[in-house]
Formats: C-alpha cells, structure tokens, sequence
C-alpha cells in the first residue's frame, strides 16, 4: 500500500525555485532515506508533504486520500483546511530543533494533542504517554520541563509526542542534526527500534551509518531533483550517476 | 478603614505631643480621602478587565491576514497613543454629547482609559505573540492543532510570561494614570487630596495621597513579583 505518494510536485520561494518536478512513493512498513546537499530542497520535500508548505504544481496523496490534486493547468488544487488536517494527522513529524513546548513539562508535552486535538480522556493520554515515555527510555524525566533535558532527551520527547497521536507515518527532518555527535546514536536508536516496529518513516538524514544500516531505500535529491534512489547497497557501493557519486565523495 | 483608624490611634499615644494636632488632622480627612481611593481603585480595576482583552484582540487582529483589519487596528493605535489620554478624556466627556452620547463623568473616563490602554496592551502583546518562535506554530500544527487551538494551548500561555514585565509596567503607569480623570470631575484619591489642601491650607494631604498611590503600586509590584517567579519556573 502506498503509504506517501507525490506527483510531479513543483515549489518556489519567490523566484527561487526549490523543487522542480519531484515524484515519489512510501510504501507501508518502508524506512525511506532522503539524502543530498544542503540547501538541495530535502527539508522542503517533507514539508510539503504535511502542508508546511504549500506547492505550485503537482499531487501529494497520504493513504491513497488527496491532500493536492493538479488541475487542468497543472496547478494545484488543496482540498479544504479541515480534511487537510484529518488527512495530515496520519503523519508525525520529528524536527531538527525539537519544537517541544517549553511551558508544559515532558508529560504534559505528549499528552497535550491527544487530549485536546484527538479528545482522548486524560487518563488514558496520560497511560500511553508514559507507555511511550518508557520507551524512549525518559519515564524518569517526565516531570521535567524541556529546559531541563540535553538534546537527544529532548529528541526523543519530541519522537514520543509524534508517536502519541498513533500516526502511520513517521517524518524526520534531521533528527540528529542539532545535537552533539555523542548524543545522536540514543536518538538513532529509537529511531531504529520504530523501524523494527515496521513504522513507515521517512527520513532526511545526514546519518550515513544510517541510511546505509536502516533504510530500505535511499532517495538522494540534488537541486531541487531526485537524481537517483534504490536500496542503500546499491546507492552507497555503485552510484549510477555522477552527481550521486560526487556527494558520496564528499561526505563518506 | 476602623482598622486604619485604630492603628492612627494607636500610633497616636506613642508619638511626640507636637505631631498630636497633625495625626488627629489626617484622622480627619481620611475617610474622604479613601472613599477617592475607591474611585481611583474602580477606575484602575475596570480598566485592567476591559483592556486587556481588548488588546488581544487587537494585536490578534493586528497579526491577522485580513489588511483591511491590520491597517484599520494600525490607525487606531496611532491615533489613541499618538495624542495626550487627557485629550481623549476630554474628547469623551465633552466631544461626544455633540454627537448625542452624553455620559457621566465616571464612565466617561473608564471608556477613554480602556480604549487608550487597550492600544497599549495591544502592541505589548503583538509583540509577544511575534516573538514566538514559528517552530512552536509548526509543532502544533503538525500535531493537528487548529489555529485557535495554537493560540491558545501553545502560544498565548508563553506569550503570558514574556509579556509580564512591560504588562506590569503600564499597570503601574495605569494606578498613577487615573489621577488624571479629576480634570473631568471624577471625584478620585488626587481630587480628595486637593479638595482637602484648598480648603484647609496644608499639605498634609499630598502626603497623604501618595502614600496611598505608594501602597497601591506596592501591592501591585509585589503581586507581579510574584507571577514571574510563578511562570520562571520552565526555563
Ligand atoms: N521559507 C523559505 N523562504 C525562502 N527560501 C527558502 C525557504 N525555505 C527554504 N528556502 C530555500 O530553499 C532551498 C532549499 O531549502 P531546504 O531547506 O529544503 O534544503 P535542505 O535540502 O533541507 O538543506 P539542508 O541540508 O541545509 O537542511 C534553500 O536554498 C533555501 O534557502
Ligand atoms: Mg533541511
């Protein structure tokens, strides 16, 4: 089943243009890595995908439902505010800079969308949020504030918070990104744990260990292009193309 | 007010003899002068309740994508704190009943200090809400959050604390403010003062006076103290 499917999607900041014509699939239970310079659009990608951003041209469809659909003009068409967050609250997104919200404590932070946005009883917010708390290893932190949590604590906060609301997909923008190089594997190692679950993710990564160990594919994105995807074995060990090789040069 | 009284007295048996006609003068014109302080009270309290919801709104309003809305709220925060809040006193009590509306004095001032305070709060909180950071909108967003529902949940509350400082600033510039409304007859704390000063020939009363302000804009420090060490305790 696909899971993300996006058609032809064109998007621009002004006269910048950030994507120019990207397709692409998740499929259920799939760990899909994007990968690819800075300032390539990757970010912008993932965003559009949850209506962060909205695109010119093109498609997006989550479970097979419409968020965009292109007109005869080739330009977008976004279905109402309303379905758009029914249909987006399938996803969870995980950001480079956690976004938790510094006025409530760790509980209150993953409790707060089940309760208020899915009208769950408190109660039972509260249980599965400490179920979720002890899985990423922080039912001991739960009445700390953010403040008071180093980085990858505050990533996995976030991760819980994403997975409270029971989305079937998973999307991280540089989850590791902002955090010192020891404190990136706990957050990779929930991240891993989520794919052995069979979470559907889709991950914008500069982890190559990563990419390479946990995706079932690797897209790498170029300009605003996807140049070139396919499993990590292929991709990492005999690039097709040269751009694909040149970035691999330089990071590995 | 007995209470207050009884302390005078008290006081009263353990001062020199020569403060004795003094202490007994303030005994005397204390009751006029607090019934002036429950004037200046009402006046400060219905201004606090009204402006501030209503500047929400308008630095909701002022944020909003409508332009027409943001220009019009724009104008309307230069024109209320562009001129003097006694013109506006003035403007309420004396230019309105030349378009029929014709007010007491009491009211008269409650509606210009709302409007003008409200200007006031509504650029405090514009700034607030501003300065929020946008991946706070976007991790509520992504969380499904409704617009309102961001504000509300997520955004307002922190808007709360860091608006508190500059907040409690017009609140004390606010109980100093009201002596102003006795140019249109509003018979507050400053107006007993100088009624009592005139006719008796001291100043015994401005004392008076501003011990009162003094001890209003102590409560006030005090209790705004106190919510920033309530709210310090996230960060
Ligand atoms: N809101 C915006 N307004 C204007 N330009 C933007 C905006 N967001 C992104 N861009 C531009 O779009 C381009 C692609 O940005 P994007 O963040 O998607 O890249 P990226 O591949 O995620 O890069 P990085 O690896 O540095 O995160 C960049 O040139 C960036 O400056
Ligand atoms: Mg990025």
């Amino acid at each position: 089943m696909k899971m993300i499917e996006v058609k032809n999607i064109h998007k621009s900041f002004g006269s910048l243009k950030v994507l120019k014509g990207i397709s692409m699939t998740v499929n259920k239970g799939e760990v899909v890595a994007i990968i690819g310079p800075s300032g390539s659009g990757k970010s912008t990608l993932l965003r559009c995908i949850n209506h962060l951003e909205t695109i010119d041209r093109g498609s997006i469809y989550i479970e097979g439902q419409a968020i965009a659909t292109e007109d005869e003009s080739g330009k977008s068409r976004y279905v109402s505010d309303r379905e758009i967050r029914k249909i987006c609250r399938k996803t969870g997104m995980v950001f480079q800079n956690f976004n938790l919200f510094p006025h409530k404590t760790v509980l209150e932070n993953i409790i707060e969308a089940p309760i208020v946005v899915a009208k769950m009883d408190k109660r039972k917010a509260i249980e599965e949020a400490e179920e979720l708390l002890e899985k990423v290893g922080l039912l001991d932190k739960r009445d700390n504030y953010p403040s008071q949590l180093s980085g990858g604590q505050k990533q996995r906060v976030a991760i819980a918070r994403a997975l409270a609301m029971r989305p079937s997909i998973m999307l991280f923008d540089e989850p590791t990104s902002a955090l010192d190089p020891e404190l990136t594997g706990e957050v990779l190692k929930v991240m891993k744990d989520l794919a052995e679950e069979r979470m559907t993710m889709l991950v914008v990564t500069h982890e190559m260990g990563f990419a390479r160990e946990v995706a079932d594919r690797v897209i790498f994105m170029d300009e605003g292009e996807i140049v070139e995807e396919g499993p990590p074995a292929e991709i990492f060990t005999a690039p097709t193309m040269k751009r694909t090789e040149a970035f691999l040069n330089q990071v590995l | 007010m007995l209470y207050m009284l009884g302390w005078l007295n008290v006081i009263g048996e353990y001062v020199p003899e020569a403060w004795k006609p003094m202490l007994q003068y303030i005994s005397r014109i204390i009751v006029p002068m607090a019934e002036g302080t429950i004037v200046t009270f009402q006046v400060f309290i219905i201004t606090i309740v009204l402006s501030i919801p209503l500047g929400l709104i308008l630095a909701l309003g002022r944020i909003s994508k409508f332009k027409i809305l943001r220009e019009a709220i724009g104008l309307y925060i230069w024109l209320l704190r562009g001129t003097p809040l006694m013109l506006q006193l003035f403007f309420v009590y004396y230019g309105l009943p030349n378009f029929g509306i014709v007010l007491d004095s009491m009211t008269a001032a409650c509606i210009a200090f709302v409007l003008n305070y409200a200007a006031y709060f509504g650029e405090i909180f514009r700034g607030g809400i501003q300065s929020i950071d946008r991946g706070q909108y976007e991790g509520a967003k992504v969380l499904g959050f409704t617009y309102w529902q961001t504000m509300r949940r997520i955004i307002l509350p922190q808007v709360a604390k860091r608006v508190l400082s500059p907040v409690s600033n017009e609140a004390i510039t606010l109980v100093k403010d009201t002596a102003l409304v006795n140019v249109i007859g509003v018979g507050e704390l400053l107006r007993a003062a100088k009624i009592a000063v005139s006719r008796d020939a001291v100043t015994s009363p401005f004392i008076v006076a501003a011990v009162f302000y003094l001890v209003m804009t102590f409560v006030l420090t005090k209790l705004f103290d106190y919510l920033e060490e309530r709210y310090a305790i996230y960060e």
